[in-house]
């Protein structure tokens, strides 16, 4: 299809929840305010590893004004986690506490001051133990364990996948390159804290109202963690105020929320402070990641080795899949003919690391993207050339069996470097020109400490999980419309919209096969007793998925009323067209009646008209052990440029100016897509040059947002958005994602542009002042101008399962999966 | 200890009953029921929880209802004229300025303040207004657009 043949897709209509928004309607989890409500406060430890020898709440429970203390021994005996091979988190700790934050007891009052006041007079008797608080540390003391499951001693898992020879791949390169990188974990920051609402009604059934991205998830957790049959639990995921990754984990608060409930008789809150939200955490893991990869003169990569080490914090959490995400995502961009990745996730005692917005990937897209810069500065070929030249093939296979579609990112690279005006800014700006006598600054004033410089990185990242957390044949994403003779369409879906906007996607779509407008559409999201089950707000997947669900279902109310339709004015089926609220022949539009009229002669034929739409995602896991991470029905693509100054004084890096060109598949509306590249831009130039989660002693260094350094108005530049449409068969009205992939080069391009101004390396990030300046220090005294790791763990991967490369390969069989017809 | 306090709210008059250290955030949502008033922090660090007091942004976090007392304040509630949206909220709903919408209504009523002041305001005096109000989800930049293009249209009104 063409744009034009769309009345509502494409157009930069307003969020169908915007009106609400901006006058203060919506309703938070924190924002529901129940008769009766008692309030809720979790005494967490102190203690970053510890056992519990005791704990005594007799002095918190003869607090006036609590009305019960709950602590593990009140719960089932049963632990819990998101994936199912890593189940080890308790609601409230029972015998041992991993991490200063890690929850032991609750207390309901009536009102927070109480229950906090109370969480103070609970004593619990610790017996410390060693905190591992890095890496090197939990290797390095084996003997101190924090979980007795794993792959080894504080080692939660280590994997090695191999495809191909890459040894023999790199001794044949003319230039093969190994370098280190490290990544530092930093966290989501979503403006809204955690909040959960529990009311456990005196009929035996349980409504929880929370902040989550994943309401299915924690629907199936409460059911576990409270040993209730979940057809009794109703989860609402009420309007998320910021999630980024941050809520898709199922938590001790929502559950603690719960039983609170059940003893009390009163609906319980739970409102999460900020202090508590750095230690709930589940952000970016810090990633120490060496790679090892080859090169011809022309810069053609023919093979890659990549090792990544995580500090995976002291839970699980989605840590496997994390783990697999720093390995699996890279060969999707360029082609990489042969590949090997060994990757483990180490536990520490610090609060778990989990998925934030690109989950897994940007760590290794930061390595590699560094290097492809450092490869091409050696071969004497500029960046943006090389990148362009080596962009993965359109429907083929990545070397790990990976099925990519459409790949708009040789188009990403042209329009980036077009309006950045890349290739004068390159060769006037740098180290080099400024050798040369290049001008940096007008006219005959001091020189200015500022250099400046331009860097460029590019990325992939899927659009959705081609698998499902649990193992299951079901569908993915489902959605129900429903019309009636008022003329109103409602669409239920179990989606939850965490700010990107999928209420108005579910609107759009909808309005799109039905030609109504968004506003004619109701949207009922995400409450696990009301609408059909999707999986979450996760892995880009919900566009995707619960579009193609709604195009399904709408496609078949539509094919309903035609018939009806087409019995009334004595017309083929098939000649009918829906748009305007009406439905008619295009030739003899006159006839054509309104949409109301036609639903209540679909009614009187069929009777109810309420349609199902299901989706899964096209079975394609590689046929080896760990090849069902990194499957997605499609790949979305980002090239992005950055220009900037240095200060070579104070190390101070001004961001000017970033350009980013996606490629979407299609933009179902380009205001909202141009706003999550926006938003991914600002987020990675955060992650870039200042955000970092980091412990001293077991306690987070900087838990509140003023110390906590992120990007304001003043440090986030002019971002300019390109959307590239490659309109892609799998996805809807051929969208891909665009909420995450964007952030990934922006990391990298910025380091690449500070070597551009002053030909200096960062291999780590944030790329704080201290180490411009360090870095500057070592290039006046000749030493190698590089700040980064200096040393690697030592530790012994799994032997590899080792498979054939899939390289070059045709592509599985494009839009084909379950639940089609 | 309670004590007994009167605020003019929206141009409405309200009365309640509240603990002394209650500040003003506390009140508004808990006490008056006015939940539009969002907190990311309540330590004064995110601008989450702006209000207007005389005009005047004010972090209600921080805020003690006593001080406010006898003073006129505008909560997000009171930014529209009875039906009629303020054009900023029309322009930050045009524009996609609220993404997951958390941190609107600070951000909408600290930019109220500023094109009251300062009407027409460069790019620049917008990012220095709103410096202290955290958003993590738009980049900004839909909300400096947002906000200049209601500038604009409340320029055309007045002339
Ligand atoms: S809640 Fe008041 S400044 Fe953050
Ligand atoms: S729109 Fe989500 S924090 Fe600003």
């Amino acid at each position: 299809m063409t744009k034009n043949d769309f009345a509502v897709v494409g157009q930069p209509l307003p969020k169908v929840d915007a009106w609400a928004k901006v006058v203060g309607e919506t309703r938070y989890a924190d924002d529901f305010f129940l008769p009766r409500m008692a309030y809720a406060k979790l005494l967490r430890s102190s203690h970053a590893h510890a056992r519990i020898r005791a704990i005594d709440t007799a002095r918190a429970r003869a607090v006036p004004g609590v009305y019960a203390v709950v602590t593990g021994a009140d719960l089932p005996p049963v632990k819990f986690g998101i994936l199912p091979v890593s189940q080890d988190e308790e609601a409230l700790c029972t015998d041992k506490v991993r991490m200063v934050g890690d929850p032991i007891a609750a207390v309901a009052a009536v009102d927070e001051e109480t229950a906090e006041q109370a969480c103070r007079l609970i004593d619990v008797t610790y017996e410390a133990q060693p905190a591992l608080m890095s890496i090197f540390d939990s290797l390095a003391h084996p003997e101190v364990r924090i979980h007795e499951y794993g792959d080894g001693p504080n080692v939660h898992k280590n994997v090695a996948l191999q495809f191909g020879d890459v040894d023999g791949a790199l001794a044949g390169a003319d230039l093969v390159r190994e370098d280190v990188f490290f990544f530092e974990g930093n966290t989501h920051l979503p403006m809204e804290q955690h909040a959960a609402v529990a009311q456990w009604a005196s009929d035996g059934k349980l409504t929880l109202w929370s902040s989550t991205q994943t309401p299915h998830y924690v629907h199936r957790v409460l059911a576990k963690a409270l040993d209730t049959p979940a057809a009794h639990i109703r989860v609402i995921a009420t309007p998320v105020g910021g999630g980024f990754g941050g809520k898709t984990d199922p938590f001790s608060h929502e559950i603690v929320a719960c039983q609170l409930s059940k003893l009390t008789g009163r609906p319980v809150k739970i409102a999460l402070t900020r202090e508590e939200v750095f230690y709930t955490h589940r952000g970016r893991h810090p990633v120490l990641m060496w790679i090892k990869t080859g090169f011809t003169r022309r810069g053609d990569i023919t093979g890659c080795h990549l090792r990544t080490w995580l500090d995976g914090g002291a839970y699980g959490s989605y840590g496997v899949a994390s783990t697999f995400y720093t390995g699996v995502i890279n060969p999707v961009t360029y082609k990489i003919p042969v590949y090997k990745f060994e990757g483990a996730r180490i536990f520490t005692n610090k609060p778990p690391c989990g998925p934030k917005r690109g989950h897994g990937t940007p760590q290794p897209r930061f390595a590699l993207e560094c290097q492809l810069d450092k490869a091409a500065e050696q071969l004497g070929l500029d960046p943006a050339d090389l990148r362009r030249r080596i962009v993965a093939e359109p429907f083929t296979k990545t070397a790990n069996h990976l099925t990519v579609t459409t790949i708009g990112l040789g188009e990403c690279i042209d329009k980036v470097v077009e309006a950045s005006d890349w290739r004068a800014k390159r060769s006037r700006y740098g180290v080099t020109a400024a050798a040369q006598g290049g001008s940096r600054e007008e006219g005959s004033e001091p020189p200015s400490p500022k250099r400046p410089g331009i860097g460029i990185a590019c990325s992939a990242y899927m659009t959705g999980a081609g698998t499902a957390i649990y193992w299951n044949d079901m569908p993915h994403s489902g959605v129900i419309v429903r019309a009636d003779r008022s003329g109103g369409v409602a669409i239920l879906c179990g989606a939850t919209d965490i700010g990107q906007g999928s209420d108005s996607v579910l609107a759009y779509l909808t309005a799109e096969v039905l030609g109504l407008e968004p506003v004619d559409v109701q949207v009922f999201p995400a409450d696990t007793s009301l609408t059909p089950v999707d999986l979450g707000s996760y892995s880009s997947r919900v566009t995707l998925m619960c579009g193609m669900a709604t195009i399904q279902a709408a496609g078949r109310l539509r094919d309903a009323i035609f018939k009806a339709v087409a019995r009334k004015l004595e017309v083929d089926p098939a000649a009918l067209v829906a748009r305007e609220r009406k439905i008619g022949v295009s030739a003899d539009w006159d006839k054509a009646v309104s949409f109301a009229r036609a639903v209540e002669l679909g009614e009187a034929m069929h009777g109810v008209l309420a349609f199902p739409g299901s989706y899964a995602p096209p079975k394609r896991a590689g046929k080896y052990k760990g090849g069902g991470v990194g499957p997605s029905p499609c790949y979305s693509y980002s090239a992005c440029v950055v220009e900037l100054t240095v200060d070579e004084e104070t190390g101070v890096v001004d961001l000017r100016d970033v350009w980013v060109a996606h490629d979407v598949g299609r933009a179902l509306n380009p205001l909202l897509a141009e706003g999550q590249v926006e938003g991914s831009i600002y987020m990675g130039i955060g992650e870039a040059l200042m955000e970092e989660q980091v412990f001293r002693k077991g306690l987070h260094k900087q838990p509140s947002m003023l110390e906590y350094k992120s990007p304001t108005t003043l440090e986030t530049p002019e971002i300019h958005t390109i959307l590239v449409e490659t309109d892609d068969p799998e996805g809807p009205f051929g969208a891909k994602e665009v909420g995450q992939g964007p952030l990934l080069p922006v990391i990298p391009a910025i380091a690449n542009a500070i070597h551009h101004a002053l030909g200096i390396r960062i291999d780590e990030v944030p790329i704080t002042p201290d180490k411009i300046l360090k870095a500057l220090e070592l290039k006046r005294r000749g030493k190698p101008a590089r700040v980064g790791p200096e040393r690697l763990p030592l530790f012994t991967f799994k032997k590899p399962v080792v498979v054939e490369s899939a390289f070059g390969q045709p592509a599985d069989t494009i839009g084909v999966r379950p639940f089609q017809s | 200890m309670k004590v007994r306090i009167a605020l003019t709210v929206n141009d409405e008059l309200h009365e309640a009953l509240v603990p002394v250290h209650k500040t003003l955030l506390e009140v508004l949502r808990e006490d008056l029921g006015l939940i539009g008033t969002k907190h990311g922090c309540e330590l004064g660090e995110c601008g989450t929880c702006t209000v207007l007091v005389d005009g005047k942004p004010v972090l209600s976090c921080l805020a003690l209802p006593l001080e406010a007392e006898g003073r006129r304040i505008t909560t997000i509630e009171g930014l529209a004229e009875g039906a009629r949206l303020h054009p900023l909220q029309q322009a930050f709903a045009e524009l996609g300025a609220a993404q997951c919408g958390y941190c609107t209504p600070g951000i909408l009523l600290t930019a109220a303040a500023l094109l009251s002041e300062r009407p027409g305001p460069t790019r620049q005096e917008v990012k220095e207004a709103l410096a202290g109000n955290l958003c993590r989800c738009t980049g900004y930049t839909k909300i400096l657009d947002a906000v200049e293009l209601a500038a604009l249209r409340m320029e055309r009104i007045r002339t």
